[in-house]
């Protein structure tokens, strides 16, 4: 650690309403790696965004090894030696790793060539990468690698990265610490942007903390605490989400032999699932993004449909029924995508609330729809789950992630589930949000509802899940017990090793 | 400089402002059109839009903005029910020439029977042969996954040429001296969508001899001097207004609407909600085409009076513009189809009088839509004057 490499003095952006970035100063030293941390909203993008050339500071100014650096452009920013591996990956699905790679480039080589570089630099960062393979085919993990390489190809200074490790395995998180170590020795500086305080107490070195687009403080991570780390990024003590610690009472929901084939060319099929989710339960599903998430809920809310008797929901069986059908007889669920799929952009609050609620909440009668009562349960939702939003004829989009999440969440705890399935119940929510979700969804349980989370983040799942199990191209693990558990062996089950239990299942 | 940035919710007073604004560009750059076309531009704007309202000769004009704007609401509201759920028929000129055709089939059927029933039984052929019509593209949609765009735009040529053999062939006037067309309906009177509401009866045309110009060029039409003095109010208007009731009590009051929007805004949203594509594309597309086939019916029964070859004349087209005029809102839709429907009369007038090409007024027309289109955005949007900043 020798100098600083990006000097970062009083920037400041306001928008609309808001100011993303409040005089933020802080020093980047050459070859260290720097957390960026803090909330969601906290200004971590609109920060990077402005060293990446994105935005516009309104005031502040940036020193790149002491010169003035403005990038106006993207372009500008590469060119000074600034490259950003963004959290959602930019990739064509159709096309192969390197055309993918020369796309994104100002003045490509010929193809051959370029296969060759991205060879040599993917074996010298131990990031293994076939050139000619069809991206559409590679998981997560491998698709940011190929944003990783077209960042290395230009023999960056500064790497960011936003939140890298959401959509890997733990296993592809140690390969990609190996490679960021190794870039850190050669002397390249890295942003690494995450809310994961573990990650950054184990890979960085340095930690600044934003609040409310404020930067709240520098620490070295592996002198702090998480816990001192949280409370700086939320401003207030913590409050961990408690479970009734309730007996889990009959079979709930019995899925056996579930198999269905990919919906879509890119989609997970559902190879032969087996589970099992008792009344009082919650039962954590893990798994790296893309192993069969998407199409697990679809399955279990009703959008699409499975053999009559794959699904039994109290000993019906409900295999062959739709949505509304499913929500009469209790299994309700939130989808992962709260924009377009678990709520509509752009219809008010009252109308997303009819969405799911119309059947189990009476707010039709003979198919007329009842907008007072429709309202009132759209305004119950907002209270008790404490949406911030001026009132239920508020567009959907206009609120807030973590305000929509909750109001998503909300909007089916209500509705008294016998069986709720939710698929990332806090993707992309502070961590104020997160808590009051998760501890909605334990008192749930607690009240005797059969409660199944699917999420990538393992951590919530072992704060909230009695039982576990993993989700590995379509496949479903044995459901273990989440307190006998070792992160190995949930890095395991995720990667797919439970070769042994299909076995069994064949047997069967 | 300026910049657009994105509304957080779109503007509720743009949602109403846009289509005003629209037309008022429309006046705007239509009267730049006229001037070089060496007209006046204020004369012509005030002789589209002024003159069949309040000119002089507006008694006869006036119910023809019913006649013309009730087909136009009808096909307009159907077509907007699908649009609103992102399915969209481009057919209805086809599903209209194919309710005139079972319409006036059924009627033909029954000639000369005098009976109560034949119109009603007509009204029901004209029903069902829209929606059969338009059932063709759903069907394939739902089965094979055809784009219904082009299947059901291309099924109006198909309609066209069996159109144009009924008129030749099956449907032909038998004491028609070996002209195509069928027998006039207007002269078989239990077929007859007769005028409702008639305001003034018959004046003989020497009795205003004032206008006699006018009506020598009306009667060397196809209009009929006794509804020309009606309210130019027929069934057909009628059930326009109704369809506009019934579209909004729909879209408002109803699961069923409800889901239609859903399916417009966030297809995947309205799957999880437990609404079934299927039922909405078979829905939609059925029910725009009954709505332009009754259209048709009631056309080919009452103003038009008889299947001919050139008897569609593109209102299944301007619907589509009428719909988005609209802002596929149903109330919207009918103040709408009777501003198309004045632009289209103001247009004929404009033609007659002051000698502009038909053209020129098809591109007035259509620049309605393109300038609804562009100031659309400020729903949206909103535009920003920024400072230019140094690069």
């Amino acid at each position: 650690m020798t100098g600083t490499l990006l000097s970062i003095r009083g920037l400041t952006k306001a928008y609309p309403g808001v100011v993303a970035n409040d005089s933020v100063s802080f020093d980047i030293g050459a070859g260290e790696i720097h957390a960026l941390l803090g909330e969601n909203g906290a200004g971590k993008s609109t920060l990077v965004k402005m060293i990446y050339g994105l935005v516009k500071p309104d005031s502040g100014a940036m020193q790149m090894r002491g010169a003035a650096f403005a990038p106006p452009e993207p372009r500008a920013a590469r060119a000074a030696g600034v490259a950003m591996v963004f959290q959602h990956f930019s990739l064509f699905d159709a096309l192969d790793v390197s055309e993918n790679i020369a796309l994104g480039m100002e003045d490509p080589p010929p193809l051959r060539d370029l296969a060759a570089r991205i060879r040599t630099v993917s074996e010298e960062y131990g990031l293994p990468l076939d050139p000619y393979r069809t991206v559409g085919g590679l998981s997560a993990g491998e698709r940011q690698r190929v944003e990783i390489i077209r960042c290395l190809l230009q023999d960056p200074k500064l790497l960011i990265m936003d939140e890298p490790t959401s959509v890997l395995t733990p296993q592809e998180v140690g390969i990609l610490f190996e490679t960021l170590n190794k870039l850190r020795d050669e002397g390249t500086s890295i942003l690494y942007i995450s809310h994961k305080l573990e990650e950054i107490r184990t890979l960085c070195d340095t930690a600044t903390i934003l609040r409310l687009g404020k930067n709240v403080g520098t620490c070295d991570p592996r002198e702090t605490t998480a816990r001192q780390m949280a409370e700086m990024m939320v401003g207030s003590e913590l409050q961990t989400p408690k479970g009734a610690g309730g007996t889990p009472g009959a079979v709930m929901l019995d899925v056996s032999g579930l198999s269905l084939p990919a919906p879509t060319k890119f989609g997970t099929a559902l190879k032969n699932v087996h589970l099992r989710l008792h009344a009082g339960e919650v039962l954590g599903i893990g798994g790296v993004a893309g192993n069969g998430q998407d199409e697990l809920l679809a399955a279990l809310s009703g959008e699409i449909r499975a053999s009559r008797d794959a699904i039994r929901l109290k000993g019906q069986d409900i295999g062959h029924l739709g949505p509304t059908a499913r929500r009469q007889r209790g299994l309700l669920a939130a989808p992962e995508e709260r924009l377009g799929h678990a709520a509509a952009p752009d219809m008010s609050l009252t109308e997303n609330a009819l969405l799911t609620g119309a059947v189990r909440e009476g707010l039709t009668t003979n198919g007329f729809l009842r907008w007072g009562k429709a309202r009132d349960f759209a305004e119950t939702i907002i209270k008790t789950f404490d949406v911030r939003t001026p009132g239920p004829d508020n567009a959907a989009r206009s609120l807030s992630g973590g305000n929509l999440q909750k109001f998503v969440i909300g909007r089916e705890v209500l509705q008294r589930p016998e069986v709720l399935v939710v698929n990332q119940p806090t993707w992309g929510v502070d961590a104020s949000a997160a808590a009051a979700i998760r501890q909605a969804l334990l008192d749930l349980a607690g009240n005797g509802t059969a409660v199944l989370v699917i999420s990538q983040d393992l951590d919530e799942l072992m704060e909230v899940a009695d039982h576990f199990a993993a989700l590995n191209e379509g496949r479903l693990s044995d459901t273990r017990h989440t307190g006998d558990l070792t992160i190995e062996e949930i890095g395991l089950m995720m990667g797919g090793a439970h070769d042994g239990m299909e076995v069994a299942h064949v047997q069967a | 400089m300026f910049r657009l940035e994105k509304r957080p919710q779109p503007s509720r007073v743009f949602a109403y402002l846009t289509p005003v604004l629209a037309v008022i560009a429309t006046m705007f750059a239509g009267g730049l059109l006229f001037a070089a076309l060496g007209k006046n531009p204020v004369e012509a704007i005030r002789t589209i839009f002024w003159d069949p309202l309040f000119g002089e000769f507006a008694f006869y004009y006036r119910p023809q903005l019913l006649v013309k704007g009730g087909p136009l609401i009808l096909i307009a509201i159907g077509l907007s029910l699908g649009f609103r759920a992102g399915i969209w028929n481009i057919g209805a000129e086809g599903q209209y020439i194919v309710g005139a055709i079972c319409g006036a089939a059924v009627a033909l059927a029954f000639y000369p029977l005098d009976a109560w029933y034949i119109f009603p039984l007509m009204i029901l052929a004209g029903a069902l042969g829209g929606m059969l019509w338009a059932m063709i593209p759903a069907l394939l949609k739902v089965k094979f996954g055809t784009n219904e765009i082009l299947v059901s735009l291309m099924l109006v040529y198909v309609a066209e040429n069996l159109l144009a053999s009924m008129a030749l062939g099956l449907l032909k006037n038998p004491e028609g001296h070996g002209f195509p067309g069928s027998r006039n309906l207007k002269e078989y009177p239990s077929a007859y969508n007769e005028p409702i509401l008639v305001l003034d009866r018959i004046p003989e045309p020497d009795t205003c001899s004032g206008i006699s110009g006018l009506f020598e060029c009306a009667r060397s039409g196809s209009y009929n001097v006794v509804a020309d003095f009606s309210s130019g109010m027929h069934w057909g208007v009628l059930t326009a207004f109704i369809a506009v009731i019934f579209a909004y009590v729909l879209l408002n009051r109803h699961m069923l609407g409800f889901s239609i929007r859903l399916t417009g805004e966030a297809p995947r949203a309205a799957r999880f909600s437990g609404v079934s594509p299927t039922r909405i594309i078979l829905f939609c597309l059925g029910i725009s085409g009954m709505m332009a086939g009754l259209a048709g019916m009631f056309e080919v029964s009452g103003p038009s009076g008889q299947v001919s070859i050139d008897f569609n004349v593109g209102y299944g087209f301007t619907a589509i513009i009428v719909a988005f005029l609209g802002r596929l809102h149903p109330i919207g839709i009918l103040l709408a189809g009777l501003l198309m429907a004045l632009t289209y009369i103001g247009g004929e007038i404009a033609q007659g009088n002051l000698g502009l090409p038909s053209a020129a007024i098809q591109l007035f027309q259509g620049m309605l839509l393109f300038f609804l289109l562009a100031v659309d955005m400020l729903t949206n949007y909103r535009i920003r004057l920024v400072k230019r900043e140094a690069a």
